[in-house]
């Protein structure tokens, strides 16, 4: 290591920054070693992401002290940052589709640093075991694929600190082992790794030392290879992990039926949907694991009505053919869809409760002879704030000014309350604190009892395994058969994840045994 | 030290209220530079633009008289809007409904038809040409996704061609010393006086009666809702299953039956024939009231009064102080400007933050 150790690479003294309404960091303090692999664990809202904004420049705090290498200084910028050796990973990616993998690093660095650009790409990727085609064009790539781009890009401007946002939510289990090996190879060289996460089993296999936040306050700092998951958990909620209740199914007839499901993407970068077909089943839940950007998308557009097909036998909803019926038709026979995005889609961001639960809930007697009645929204939309413990001033609060998870309760709370017989959720817990995500599995439990259909759609391998009764994955458009999740375990879906098939699954399993 | 922006939590009630006099005080000191600097006394302009058009019976008529077809337009044309479809052609389906309403006033001619058949029936008509002027970009939308933007502007001029040629060629009164203008319409086919000695007429009833209409269809039909819906969250409203298709169609024609009962009322109202030009640019004017009323039935309502009272104080300020009407543009101009620029801070609010180091 280059830099003494007694002095932080990063020292934050008291940041405080505050949003309309919201108080994101308080007095917060945090040392980065350097050659340290430092995790900032905390839930979703807890000022993670707002912390990081304030390192990389993106976001100026109210108070307190950046200290680089001992100096205090000012980041005004993300061009500051990046002179000063502190690289970014977002979780969200910022890569032009069209462009080659070159020409997006090339966008990133300055004139002096493009010189023999893909040699250099190439000489960094190998390094570091993050394989790159310099040639490629992004839309060709997976997601995993182009988080490599986002991370070469980084190390490449050479940088002494790195920031990973959430860098797991988009990897198959085996690609996120490949990424811990890289980080590690990067730490033991001297680079400090800041690493957001909610996910505490990675941290404790990854990290040297976490800082908990919470509400936006540190709560504690540790060593996580010397933690419990559950220690880390109380640390990081203020109590224990929230546990389902998980029954027996009692499984009825198929409610949602697909066949040979084909979908040309409307979107030139989309994926196609070749020949899909499962069941879904009352009374049991259905899961579809899978990498996002393999279909999912394309899927639950043809699966809601967002999307009409030709074919109306395509899908099936209690034996009635459904393809080729808009979104609100499909719901009149039965259907409840909780979309993945909530704003400006799930909701309506600048419209009050009551409005968005008018949204889907535009029949079951609240309109009559056309004209709202106005009195039965406001009484279903109390309903469903009292019974998902939705934190707004009441039904008249715009939904905008919600939190994400009291916005996803609501939203899970609507239409729940619709009394469905198929359920279709979308990643129904991204981005929900810990204590609503539990809620909203244990709803999702409750109705499967109740001898409702599910469909949960997800990236959260932990959550499928967690609710599903049988699981199929989606990888480059093509489903695999569901198997019962008590038969299956997460390697072997994740390796389904990375696109191979079940016939290659099955030969690699001979091999290893 | 710098101002900032900064978004607001939720609307705020005071800012909703306060921004149009924000803006008049605003517009009230440009003005007074402005006057100052051309050497006329600020005063006795302000009282030429604001006091005098209104301070007599006639006056006031006057003022509702040029609202009314503002109104009816900026309502229709709101409707569509907040749906996201920008109707731009209310002056061609104005025209289009002048001419429908016009012509079944010069086909009944002399006979004795009573007024209260002809008159609805030049309505039916005037709406019934106004939808259809507007169904054409509708259709072009809808089918082939041609931007109803473009395709509603250009059937502007269509339309006035149209009425060009007709007021020109077979329309033309034989006894009018070949001016481009149709006979004269027969006292049955006249919209009645509401107050004696001034030209305001029953279309301004008309036009309060449609204004109500769409605030219950705005505020209380679920169809109003959907179209709320599709034009704050395109995706929400895909989500819910609310079909844009029938938006843009409900959109369009709302927009076009309004402006083609403007046009009738026009015709059947202070022009009383047909000429090549039926409007002063309401169709355009409208759509300015349609947004500083921020989409709201209420709303357009007073904004279509502050326009007409744009008009007539540009016109008295023309008269009475021999300004340019160059400069009474510019004031109108500046009004506008401050009255949009002001309902920013109905979502945001301004804070002065501390300059980097």
């Amino acid at each position: 290591m280059a830099d003494s150790p007694a002095v932080p690479r990063l020292a934050l003294r008291g940041i405080t920054k505050r949003y309309p309404g919201v108080l994101a960091n308080d007095r917060v303090d945090l040392d980065v070693l350097p050659g340290e692999i430092h995790a900032v664990l905390g839930e979703n809202g807890a000022g993670k992401s707002t912390l990081m904004k304030i390192i990389y420049g993106i976001a100026e705090p109210d108070a307190g002290e950046i200290r680089w290498e001992g100096e205090a200084l000012h980041v005004a910028n993300p061009a500051r940052a990046r002179k000063l050796g502190i690289g970014m990973v977002f979780q969200h990616f910022s890569l032009f589709e069209t462009l080659t993998v070159a020409d997006n690093i090339r966008l990133a660095l300055e004139r002096a640093q493009t010189r023999q650009l893909r040699q250099r790409i190439r000489d960094v990727s190998s390094r570091y075991g993050l394989p790159l085609q310099p040639a490629r064009r992004i839309h060709t790539m997976s997601v995993g694929e182009r988080q490599r781009v986002e991370i070469v890009r980084c190390l490449l401007q050479k940088p002494r600190l790195l920031i990973m946002d959430e860098p797991t939510s988009v990897l198959t289990p085996q690609a996120a082992l490949r990424l811990f090996d890289t980080l590690r190879t990067l730490a033991s060289e001297g680079c400090s790794i800041l690493y957001i996460s909610h996910k505490l089993d990675e941290i404790r296999t990854l990290c040297h030392r976490a800082t908990v936040l919470r509400a936006g306050r540190v709560t504690g700092q540790c060593d996580p290879r010397r933690e419990t998951t559950a220690s880390l958990a109380r640390m990081m909620i203020g109590g224990e992990l929230p546990h389902t209740v998980h029954r027996a199914a009692r499984v009825g007839a198929p409610a949602l039926c697909v066949r040979a499901l084909d979908v040309a993407p409307d979107d030139p970068f989309g994926t196609r949907l070749a020949g899909l077909s499962f069941d879904v089943c009352e009374g049991e839940i259905v899961g579809i694991a899978g990498v996002s950007g393999n279909g999912q998308k394309e899927l639950l557009a043809a699966l809601s009505g967002e999307r009409t097909l030709a074919r109306a036998d395509a899908i099936t909803l209690c034996g009635e053919p459904v393809a080729s019926l808009d979104a609100f038709a499909r719901r009149r026979r039965g259907l409840a869809f909780i979309p993945e995005d909530r704003l400006g889609r799930g909701a309506v961001p600048e419209m009050t409760l009551a409005d968005n639960a008018l949204l889907t809930a535009r029949d079951h007697g609240h309109v009559a002879r056309g004209f709202i009645r106005t009195r039965r929204v406001l009484a279903f939309a109390r309903q469903t704030i009292a019974a998902f413990g939705v934190k707004a001033s009441g039904p008249e609060a715009i939904a905008r000014s919600l939190s994400g998870g009291n916005l996803q309760k609501f939203i899970v709370g609507r239409e729940i309350g619709q009394r469905p017989k198929v359920l279709i959720a979308a990643q129904p817990t991204w981005g929900v604190d810990v204590g609503a995500s539990a809620q909203i599995r244990q709803a999702l439990l409750d109705l499967r009892e109740r001898g409702v259909a599910v469909l949960v759609v997800s990236e959260e391998l932990d959550e499928l395994i967690e609710i599903c009764d049988r699981l199929a994955v989606i990888a480059h458009g093509r489903l695999s058969p569901a198997k019962p999740v008590r038969e299956t375990s997460a390697e072997e879906i994740g390796v389904l994840m990375a696109g191979a098939t079940a016939h290659e699954t099955a030969a690699a399993e001979a091999l290893a045994q | 030290m710098k101002l900032r922006l900064e978004a607001r939590p939720e609307p705020s009630r005071l800012a909703l209220w306060s921004a149009p006099l924000l803006a008049t005080a605003a517009t009230l000191c440009v003005g007074f530079i402005v006057f100052t600097a051309l050497g006329r006394n600020p005063v006795a302009a302000f009282d030429a633009f604001f006091i005098a058009p209104v301070a007599t019976r006639y006056g006031i008529a006057e003022l509702l008289l040029k609202a009314s077809p503002l109104m009816l337009i900026g309502t229709g044309l709101a409707i569509g809007y907040r749906a996201n479809v920008w109707n731009i052609g209310a002056e061609g389906q104005l025209t289009l409904g002048a001419l429908a309403g016009g012509g079944i006033a010069l086909a009944v001619g002399e006979a004795d038809v009573p007024s209260a058949l002809l008159l609805p029936a030049m309505f039916i008509a005037g709406a019934l040409a106004g939808m259809l002027w507007a169904a054409i970009p509708a259709l072009l939308r809808t089918r082939c996704n041609a931007n109803e933007i473009l395709t509603s502007l250009m059937l502007v001029y269509v339309a006035t061609l149209l009425l060009s040629w007709l007021v020109h060629g077979p329309w033309r009164d034989p006894e009018g010393y070949n001016f481009p203008q149709s006979k004269i319409f027969a006292a049955n086919a006249l919209l009645p006086i509401l107050l004696p000695e001034t030209r305001l007429n029953a279309g301004f009833v008309l036009a309060l009666a449609v204004v109500a209409l769409a605030w219950l269809f705005v505020r209380r039909h679920i169809v109003g809702f959907e179209m709320r819906v599709a034009g704050l969250s395109p995706g929400a409203a895909n989500y819910a299953g609310i079909s844009w298709r029938r938006n843009i169609w409900l959109g369009m024609l709302a927009g076009g039956a309004c402006a083609g009962l403007a046009g009738v009322g026009e015709a059947a109202g202070p022009i009383g024939q047909l000429l090549p030009s039926m409007s002063p640019g309401y169709g355009f004017a409208a759509i300015i009231v349609a947004f500083v009323g921020r989409l709201h039935p209420a709303g357009i309502a007073l904004a279509s009064l502050l326009m007409s009272l744009l008009y007539l104080g540009g016109e008295s300020a023309q008269v009475n102080l021999a300004l340019p009407s160059a400069v009474t543009g510019l004031f109108e101009g500046t009004l506008l400007f401050f009255l949009l620029a002001a309902d920013v801070l109905v979502n945001y609010r301004p804070r002065i933050v501390a300059a980097a180091a």
